[in-house]
């Protein structure tokens, strides 16, 4: 059983901030598949299409059969913990400065033996439950956690390092206006953050749900237009050095797409909120965020964006819409490449039409703004990358798997 | 498929075992250390650089070099040249394609060679870059080399068989005590047991004193049939036997027997001897753990009775069962691949009587394996050889 983690204390503004170490990153191509799997949430192995053995560490051929047909496939998480050990010394500087450190050597149920990172309640000879986690070089590492519910467990040190839960953590929330921003609010308090800020543009505007975010405590409302690279710059001299998430939920939804369109306003308004919103925010908060990677149990450690799900696959009838929010997908992958040696996960929920105003004339399915809110905390705290949210992006996603060009032609009606 | 029936070793020989004297860190090269092994083996054996006509390498820090560019660093024209990158099972795999390449007649004088520098970081490199498995399974995880993969093993191994800390602590003391008597050892403080149980925890159930201390050396010898040997008038001991196995027992969860239990048999029948008729044993003792497996695993006593084994014997010099009389990697320092070469060498002056210091009396027949290759969860490489001195 461990400890709760107590809330940290005022930081000593003399002392120096560590900087962050990353642990071992290099891979091989195909062990990222265990990274698709991390990213996602999914627990994968390579298992073998002409005999089923499943394998581990990530091969070429089948050890059993020498088929080269190694597909990832969901396997069964259950193993047994053989042998543990404390790395009291590790020559890596990221584990020196975390140890000790346990891992252990679990068999499978299904057949291989895994080296995993070990939650302090796992116990020799008793089962787990294994997963794969993305760690602070945000590649993929095996996971051993208790096979049930234990006290505290969250709060387990090196679950920790793998997680990016928002217990004791502050994290800005960009825009209160919007209902998923109020409902991400309300979500991230009640998973335990200490403060939540919350951005709103030209404040003195009065807005529905203002009186719910004002009293909540724990709150803050501050003044925040993503939009506009000062106002963005301003907070970031405030608060810069106190977010420890930050989650995007700038919204700017417009429907139409190019012919029934006159001129660029709309979509230049469209990429100056989506786009260069997400610019200002990335350049006014990244740097002290990738700075703070490792300062604490309130280190920094994610950033999220809400995404629509076309940004994978065009909508024609939000078309400029989606075309603004895939420029966001791919500037996404570059923030998380720059924030990636401070260790910050970048997390993009990927969602259907929303349940507000803007996707008024779309029929349902739609997702509700709390179903998102809810999303994103079970998204930090599992430590993921990639989220599908509702049943539309679900379906946007497998369709998209199983042939692009069929999602194309079925988008457009 | 029925396994054949393997050619004796008829006539050959091994000869000039050299030790370059292992220092803890070196600014030298890997090759430095080899050149000074080659020359050290012309120059014990009395014979000219151009007569060595086959080359057997081993070493981790060489860079980009593999035996051929040594041949033209060295100024050597072989015909017959090998690089084994086996780690812990070079010196028995090198010896065993020697001994058959000379057997055949495909070279005379075979030099087997394993050098290794240590700078200050070239440990870490090592390990960073050691197998693709380890880089995707095992570095991760901060396993910082073997030393966590070798805790998880010698945890089941002491879980299930009911060791100690003392069990296993008596053969790196009976070491140490050895490596007192060998003026190349780099550790030259005792040890006892109470100082082996008190050491800082490494990575639990490994300690410091179950560790071997990474340095730079080189170890080497010649490999010739009898006559050559006897034409240059050169002491050389005889090979009986040898066994090499990797990859055994895959379907084993854990590591609690290396590949050797699967070849012992062979081993010694090969050799035409039993275990009691050893004088000499030098295991390959990277963790005495491994050590009290091969113990096992080599035929001196029961799957699960190596506690007890050692318990009952003396392994120091003037012991019932003198054991890594050098002192082994635990007291003298792992070179790197020349690790693997450092019992069989010190095996080999053991049976020529050139021992020294820490002669065993009367010495005449050895044996020496090797281990390695932690590639994931387990040491993949084993070998062992039996040889006997001239008068047996």
């Amino acid at each position: 059983m461990i400890d709760p983690i107590k809330p940290p204390r005022r930081k000593n503004p003399l002392l120096r901030t560590r900087l962050p170490a990353s642990p071992p990153r290099p891979r091989s191509r195909t062990s990222h598949g265990f990274t698709r799997a991390a990213a996602e949430g999914r627990f994968m192995l390579q298992r073998c299409e002409a005999c089923g053995a499943f394998a581990y560490p990530a091969r070429e051929a089948c050890p059993s059969c020498l088929s080269s047909a190694l597909a990832f496939a969901d396997a069964p998480r259950g193993g047994t913990l053989l042998a543990e050990t404390t790395a009291r010394v590790p020559s890596d500087v990221y584990f020196r400065e975390r140890a000790p450190w346990r891992i252990g050597l679990v068999k499978m149920d299904c057949g291989p033996t895994i080296v995993a990172h070990l939650h302090a309640d796992c116990a020799e000879d008793a089962p787990v439950r294994m997963s794969f986690q993305l760690d602070k070089s945000g590649q993929a590492v095996a996971f051993a956690r208790p096979e049930g519910e234990t006290p505290n467990m969250a709060d387990d040190r090196q679950w920790r390092e793998m997680t990016a839960d928002p217990k004791f953590r502050r994290v800005l929330v960009t825009n209160g206006r919007s209902v998923i921003g109020q409902e991400a609010v309300v979500a991230l308090k009640a998973a335990g953050a200490k403060t939540v800020f919350v951005g709103v543009a030209e404040p003195w505007r009065p807005f529905a749900g203002e009186d719910l975010l004002r009293r909540q405590e724990g709150v803050e409302v501050v003044a925040l237009d993503a939009a506009d690279e000062k106002s963005a710059a301003d907070l970031a001299a405030d608060i810069g050095g106190k977010v420890d998430i930050l989650v995007n939920t700038t919204e700017y939804v417009r429907a139409g797409g190019l012919l029934d369109r006159k001129g660029t306003s709309i979509a230049r308004d469209e990429i100056d909120q989506a786009y260069l919103g997400f610019i200002n925010l990335a350049q006014a908060f990244g740097p002290a965020m990738r700075m703070r990677g490792a300062d604490g149990v309130n280190n920094s450690v994610a950033w999220v964006n809400i995404l629509s799900v076309y940004a994978l696959a065009n909508w024609p009838a939000f078309g400029a819409y989606s075309a603004s929010q895939a420029a966001c997908l791919s500037l996404s992958h570059c923030l998380r490449a720059e924030l990636r040696p401070g260790g910050i996960k970048l997390m993009n929920l990927f969602t259907g039409p929303v349940d507000t105003e803007w996707f008024q004339t779309v029929p349902p399915p739609k997702v509700a703004p709390r179903a998102i809110a809810q999303a994103i905390v079970s998204g930090l705290k599992g430590g993921l990358e990639e989220m599908y949210v509702g049943d539309v992006a679900e379906e946007i996603r497998q369709r998209l798997a199983a042939n692009p060009k069929a999602l194309e032609r079925e988008l457009d009606k | 498929m029925k396994k054949s029936q393997r050619t004796p070793y008829d006539g050959i020989v091994i000869a000039a075992p050299v030790t370059i004297p292992y220092v803890r860190y070196s600014i030298e090269s890997a090759q430095w250390w080899i050149g000074r092994a080659l020359g050290a083996l012309v120059a014990q054996a009395g014979i000219k650089a151009s007569d060595i006509d086959g080359l057997c390498v081993s070493s981790f820090t060489m860079g980009t070099d593999s035996g051929i560019g040594l041949t033209q660093h060295f100024g050597l024209c072989v015909r017959w040249l090998d690089t084994i990158p086996l780690g812990g099972a070079s010196a028995i795999a090198g010896l065993r394609k020697a001994a058959r390449a000379v057997q055949a007649r495909d070279a005379d004088i075979i030099a087997c060679v394993a050098g290794d520098t240590n700078h200050v970081d070239s440990f870490r490199l090592t390990l960073e870059n050691f197998s693709r498995f380890n880089q995707d399974a095992v570095y991760p995880y901060g396993a910082g080399g073997a030393n966590a993969s070798f805790a998880l093993i010698a945890r089941n191994y002491m879980r299930t068989f009911g060791v100690t800390r003392e069990d296993v602590g008596r053969i790196a003391v009976a070491q140490r005590a050895n490596a007192l008597r060998n003026p190349h050892a780099l550790m030259k403080a005792p040890l006892t047991l109470e100082q082996y149980l008190a050491a800082r925890p490494i990575s639990d159930p490994i300690h410091l004193f179950d560790c071997v201390m990474p340095c730079a050396g080189a170890e080497a010898f010649l490999v010739m049939r009898e006559e050559t040997a006897a034409s240059l008038g050169l002491p050389a001991a005889r090979l009986l036997s040898t066994i090499e196995r990797h990859n055994a027992f895959a379907d084993d969860p854990m590591q609690v027997r290396g590949g050797w239990a699967m070849d012992v048999d062979e081993l010694y029948a090969m050799a035409g001897v039993k275990p009691d008729d050893l004088d000499i044993v030098q295991t390959y003792d990277d963790y005495p753990v491994i050590t009290m497996m091969q113990f096992e695993d080599l035929g001196f006593c029961k799957k699960g009775e190596g506690a007890e084994f050692v318990r009952a014997h003396d392994l120091t010099i003037d012991g019932d069962f003198p054991h890594n009389t050098s002192g082994g990697q635990l007291s003298v320092g792992q070179a790197g691949a020349a690790g693997a070469y450092l019992g069989l060498v010190e095996g080999l002056r053991q049976v020529l009587g050139t021992a020294g210091p820490t002669q065993v009396r009367n010495a005449r027949l050895g044996l020496a394996s090797g281990f390695g290759m932690i590639n994931y969860d387990r040491g993949l490489a084993s070998g062992a050889a039996i040889f006997a001195g001239p008068s047996k």
